[in-house]
């Protein structure tokens, strides 16, 4: 059978399929992102502490998952925890794993739009009478969202492409389904090929939007 | 966790020769998937800045499906697809090595079709008509002006790639590569011990990854104080 | 703008400093500084670059914390109080009621660039006297006015000239009706031409007497508006006095010296 005689009998069934895989993908990505967001303001804050007990572990964290595949954290996760009597779901291990993963990036994205902000903001917060706290709120944060809105946008792309790889700890999303799909019916090119068109129709117009964002944070600035 | 310092000193004579055999491989695929990468990204910034509207256009779709994909499917796609679309080739050199080499290539591709671009975009028309109206030729004006203000730009956003790259080698374990992930899952699964084996590879990835980060972030001061 | 009998006995200077020190590590950047300055008085600081008079007026406002000696306004000590015989700093919110009182322009002007021109002078009286929206815009839109501004209410910072950004951060200051203003070099981000906009603003301000301490380059303008001139050099204090005689009649060599510089300049 060529290609398009496969796509023409089965296609219907492989994207209907493929399409149930999203809920899990979405779930992780979303779960991941949210863990990230918490977690890496944390690290940020600690990063950017004066106190060196915080700052020092802070930097360790940030360098260890930064120099080791996800791939590995995510095996450490899942299969690893079991030896210390923690049992993970494979979705928790997702999660966990991409989301502890996700906040060493996301905490440089914090620290560059805190540090992007310059001193005299604060100063000058502060010399018209707001408490530190004050100043962040209504001075600081809302110049620091603008500036970091971009990068959380490229970030979401990237975890959510990196949630294409917790299949291989069990988690049925897309390329878990697709990969089914492969065995079942021994064909492969039109599966694969579908599945990164789903893929892309979620991420181009992401991309896009981060770009748009970006040339209007220039604009602003 | 305890007992970890335990299981390393029972096993990592065997453990540690038996990985580092297998990083081998890593280092390989990381090696020549650079290279692709370096080429395919040339070729696609300089199609990206064409002229000619059909070219350019190529070269943003390409850019926008390879930076668009997950990896894993790139290294699917061309794994598997290929073959099958064309079943009556001979495919048999079409091992796995190439697969990922390939697949890796293209994705990286995509991301220094864009650095390679902001590098030439970076460079203002009146370096070279300055260095031309000194009496240097076009060729001498890349060779002294154009392109060492082009590797500054460069070189940082390629290191981090490269950095980005051997942790993405981990993937090809996922087509089958005879790489360290594969190593350590049956080591891992064989002893029953995959905290242990995990960590280790962890361990060797962030040895690999770890100095060429320095090598970056010392190489970025540099050229920021140069400047 | 100085709210006069506010408490305080008439005979009080409203800014007392005592014997003011600062180090940055090894450096001694103001080596024992001692001023005072009466309600509705313009003082203006000069010197030379590195002579300490910006750190002096960040000390005023606690932006620096001095490394010895006190600031009194109205007789209450700034940036700490007395526990027993001993200084302790203020918290973070102690120290923010203080700061309220006292109003500091910037050289770079420090706008927030998120805010209109109007969100700038209304953001402080909102989020820190807690004045409902519709009273801030009032006072915002008067201050403005006062500037001259207020066809630029809805003007984001990037919009508008240095000169009209350093107005607007006047106006921004004078919303919280501060006893005490301090300009720190307000015209020296700008370009010649703009200089003269927001000098003008300044010395409306000192007609309506408020109390100003201003450090400046502007000798001309020093000379105008302050009732005496500071000349400050290596951290001290060298020479103060009346404006015309510490600018026309100086008695020491190294006020002389400047003076000189400044207008060979």
């Amino acid at each position: 059978m060529t290609f398009f005689q496969i796509l023409e009998k089965n296609g219907w069934y492989f994207f209907t399929t493929l399409l149930s895989g999203w809920p899990a993908t979405l779930t992780v990505a979303s779960g991941a992102l949210v863990f990230a967001l918490i977690f890496g303001l944390v690290i940020a804050l600690m990063r950017i502490s004066t106190w060196r007990l915080l700052r020092w572990p802070a930097t360790a964290y940030l360098e260890f998952f930064r120099g080791t595949p996800a791939l590995v954290q995510l095996f450490v996760i899942y299969f690893g925890f079991p030896d210390w009597g923690f049992q993970p779901s494979p979705l928790q291990a997702a999660i966990i794993g991409l989301g502890m993963n996700g906040a060493a990036y996301i905490s440089e994205i914090y620290r560059a739009g805190i540090e992007s902000i310059h001193r005299g903001q604060m100063e000058a917060a502060l010399s018209l009478g707001m408490t530190p706290i004050k100043a962040m709120q209504h001075i600081i944060l809302p110049q620091a969202i603008r500036t970091m809105l971009p990068p959380m946008t490229n970030f979401s792309i990237v975890l959510l492409k990196d949630t294409a790889i917790v299949f291989s700890i069990g988690v049925l999303e897309v390329m878990a389904l697709a990969r089914q799909l492969v065995t079942e019916t021994l064909t492969s090119a039109p599966i694969y090929l579908m599945a990164g068109a789903m893929y892309l129709c979620v991420t181009i117009p992401m991309a896009r939007l981060a770009a748009r964002l970006e040339r209007q944070r220039q604009a602003w600035q | 966790m305890l007992e970890l310092p335990q299981i390393y000193a029972e096993n990592i004579h065997r453990w540690l020769p038996e990985l580092l055999y297998y990083s081998l491989m890593t280092l390989k695929i990381g090696f020549f998937s650079f290279i692709v990468a370096v080429v395919f990204g040339i070729l696609v910034a300089l199609c990206r800045v064409s002229k000619n509207g059909l070219v350019r256009t190529l070269a943003i779709w390409f850019i926008e499906i390879g930076r668009g994909l997950p990896i894993v499917v790139i290294l699917y796609i061309i794994y598997f697809v290929p073959p099958q679309l064309f079943p009556g080739l001979n495919w048999t050199w079409f091992s796995d090595f190439t697969g990922a080499v390939l697949g890796l290539g293209i994705h990286g591709g995509a991301i220094l079709a864009e650095v390679f671009r902001s590098g030439i975009e970076a460079l203002h028309k009146g370096q070279r008509e300055a260095a031309m109206s000194l009496g240097m030729t076009p060729a001498k004006s890349m060779v002294y002006i154009i392109l060492p203000q082009a590797t500054r730009i460069v070189l940082p956003p390629v290191g981090n790639y490269a950095i980005g790259l051997l942790k993405d080698t981990s993937l090809c374990t996922l087509i089958g590569v005879n790489e360290i992930m594969n190593g350590a899952k049956s080591i891992a699964f064989s002893d029953y011990q995959p905290m242990a084996v995990f960590i280790l590879v962890a361990g060797i990835y962030f040895a690999m990854s770890y100095p060429l980060s320095l090598l970056v972030r010392a190489l970025e001061r540099r050229l920021r104080t140069a400047q | 703008m100085s709210k006069a009998g506010d408490g305080a006995a008439a005979g009080q200077p409203l800014l007392r400093i005592e014997d003011l020190q600062k180090k940055f590590g090894d450096l001694e950047v103001l080596c024992g500084v001692s001023l005072n300055v009466a309600r509705g008085e313009k003082v203006s600081i000069i010197g030379p670059s590195g002579s300490g008079k910006t750190t002096l007026l960040r000390c005023i406002n606690y932006l620096e914390k001095p490394s010895a000696g006190h600031i009194y306004i109205d007789g209450t000590l700034i940036g700490e109080k007395k526990s027993g015989d001993r200084f302790i700093y203020l918290t973070d919110r102690e120290l923010a009621r203080e700061r309220q009182e006292i109003g500091f322009v910037f050289q770079r002007f420090n706008l927030f660039p998120h805010l209109t021109a109007l969100g700038n002078v209304t953001v402080a009286p909102m989020r820190v006297l807690n004045l409902s929206r519709e009273a801030a815009e009032a006072r915002g839109r008067d201050m403005l006015q006062k500037v001259g501004l207020s066809h630029k209410a809805d003007e984001y910072p990037e919009r508008l000239s240095g000169g009209q950004q350093q107005r607007v951060a006047i106006a921004r200051v004078l919303a919280m009706q501060p006893k005490l203003m301090l300009f720190d070099e307000a015209t020296s981000a700008l370009d010649p031409e703009l200089i003269g906009e927001v000098l003008r603003v300044m010395r409306q301000l000192a007609e309506e007497g408020a109390t100003m301490v201003i450090v400046t380059h502007e000798i001309q303008f020093a000379s105008e508006v302050s009732d005496r001139v500071i000349f400050m050099d290596q951290g001290r204090i060298v020479e103060q006095g009346l404006s015309r005689e510490v600018l026309f009649k100086p008695k020491e060599a190294r006020t002389r010296e400047f003076l000189k510089h400044i207008q060979d300049r």
